[in-house]
């Protein structure tokens, strides 16, 4: 990778800090996340070590826009392993909740804020839902809760 | 034993034989469930703002502590987010000021409330106990042998967790599922991923994901696949006709395979909505 320094963001990198902690400063670049990682198996171009430094070095364009922040599948392992303590998921939450502020929001996530938005819950309790609840002998729940409606906008 | 039961979005609206079978196994097993006005846990909101995921967290453990009354999640992934934004909120007073903040829509404050929170498996395993499950075994299911798949979210983050237990070498579901009698079969790729989270942005990954552990599987000749998380369940049981061109394998909740040995009914356990059917599965052990 070239480094360009006209790349480094420093705004970015202190609103990383801000928002999520300095453990991210004490990556040094071992790669067991991506040698643990269950998403490269099957998508080589996703590379959490990768994305930890470009972050780390304030490429905020290159990595806020990048496909790849969104294909973390959140499966923990690498937090676990890391030797540094970093919570490399939490990183990529980070990341990605940046590029929603920047604008970048991938379809999919869009539609699951709405539907939280408008509807209080990702999958309705319809009319049928609940009669195959009764039928079941399953209580009521409450179809949709406004708590959830408030806090998701 | 008494507890607020947390359903989640997807187990009440898309799950209901895990709903079904945990209720059914916790009245068999004098567990009382209170059912109180929680709503989404904050999961899928995290990518967007954790902290709006996080405010939702807090209400919710709001409410439970309201009640005095511990928390029962059946998704590993509620669990591990009510759970985490405890632990996050009573170490980093700059993300509390911010949920705080959101909170004040609601014209409430979350100020540390922190009822425990277990994952039915816990209940089952630590409070229950695996001894007391074992005497209570009306119909052993000798003879069974059955994968088991602990998914992610039930014990990682470990530190958040508090460590109850080995993050990568888990033991409770394995111990739980020989309390029944049936035999947990060791296997290559048992603490793999389903790839669940990854659905709505990439049908194809996650597919894919799931599709290692299922093909493995074909080849290993068990009985079923014992799972614990509904969107495990999605990706292992809906998403399997889709994946496997032949050979079926079929996959219940352990809630299901323990109500089975406590000598319930079939119908009481919701196995009549288990994608993939369990008709052998249940010649074999009724």
């Amino acid at each position: 990778m070239i480094v360009d320094v006209e790349e480094i963001d420093s705004r970015f990198l202190r609103r990383l800090k801000s928002e999520f902690d300095e453990s991210y400063l004490s990556c040094f670049q071992c790669g067991v996340c991506s040698a643990s990682c269950p998403v490269i198996e099957i998508e080589g171009r996703f590379n959490p070590r990768r994305l930890v430094k470009m972050a780390r070095l304030g490429f905020k364009d290159r990595v806020l826009s990048s496909e790849y922040i969104w294909l973390c599948s959140m499966c923990l392992l690498c937090e676990e392993r890391c030797p540094q303590g970093v919570r490399i998921p939490e990183v990529m939450t980070a990341l990605r909740n940046l590029a929603v502020e920047e604008g970048y929001i991938p379809e999919p996530m869009r539609r699951i804020q709405r539907l939280l938005v408008e509807s209080g819950r990702l999958y309705p309790i319809d009319d049928f839902t609940a009669e195959e609840r009764a039928e079941r002998g399953l209580p009521e729940v409450e179809a949709e809760p406004e708590f959830v409606k408030r806090l998701a906008g | 034993m008494r507890y607020a039961l947390f359903l989640g979005c997807t187990v009440p609206a898309r799950q209901m034989n895990y709903e079904q079978s945990a209720r059914a196994v916790a009245e068999a097993l004098d567990i009382e469930f209170v059912d109180l006005p929680f709503g989404c846990c904050g999961f899928p909101l995290e990518p967007i703002s954790r902290v709006k995921a996080f405010a939702m967290a807090a209400h919710n453990l709001m409410r439970a502590s309201e009640e005095h009354l511990d928390v029962v999640t059946l998704c590993s992934a509620c669990a591990e987010t009510l759970v985490k934004t405890q632990w996050l909120l009573s170490r980093e007073e700059a993300l509390l000021r911010r949920v705080n903040r959101e909170l004040k829509k609601l014209g409430v404050e979350y100020e540390g409330e922190a009822p425990r929170v277990l994952h039915i498996l816990r209940v089952l395993h630590d409070e229950v106990g695996v001894e007391n499950i074992r005497r209570r075994i009306e119909r052993p299911l000798r003879g069974l042998r059955v994968a088991v798949h602990y998914g992610c979210h039930y014990m990682r983050p470990s530190e958040a967790y508090g460590g109850f237990e080995d993050p990568e070498r888990p033991r409770s579901l394995d111990e739980l599922v020989e309390a029944t009698g049936a035999e947990s079969v060791d296997y290559p790729g048992k603490m793999d991923c389903c790839g669940g989270a990854l659905l709505a942005m990439s049908e194809d990954v996650a597919r894919e994901m799931a599709a290692k552990k299922l093909r493995r599987l074909s080849a290993l000749d068990v009985d079923a696949l014992i799972l614990i998380c509904p969107f495990c369940a999605i990706m292992y049981d809906r998403y399997q006709s889709l994946i496997l061109k032949e050979g079926r394998i079929p996959v219940l909740y352990y809630t299901q395979l323990l109500g089975l040995a406590l000598g319930l009914e079939p119908d009481a356990l919701g196995l009549d909505l288990n994608a993939v059917s369990v008709e052998d599965l249940l010649a074999k052990v009724m």
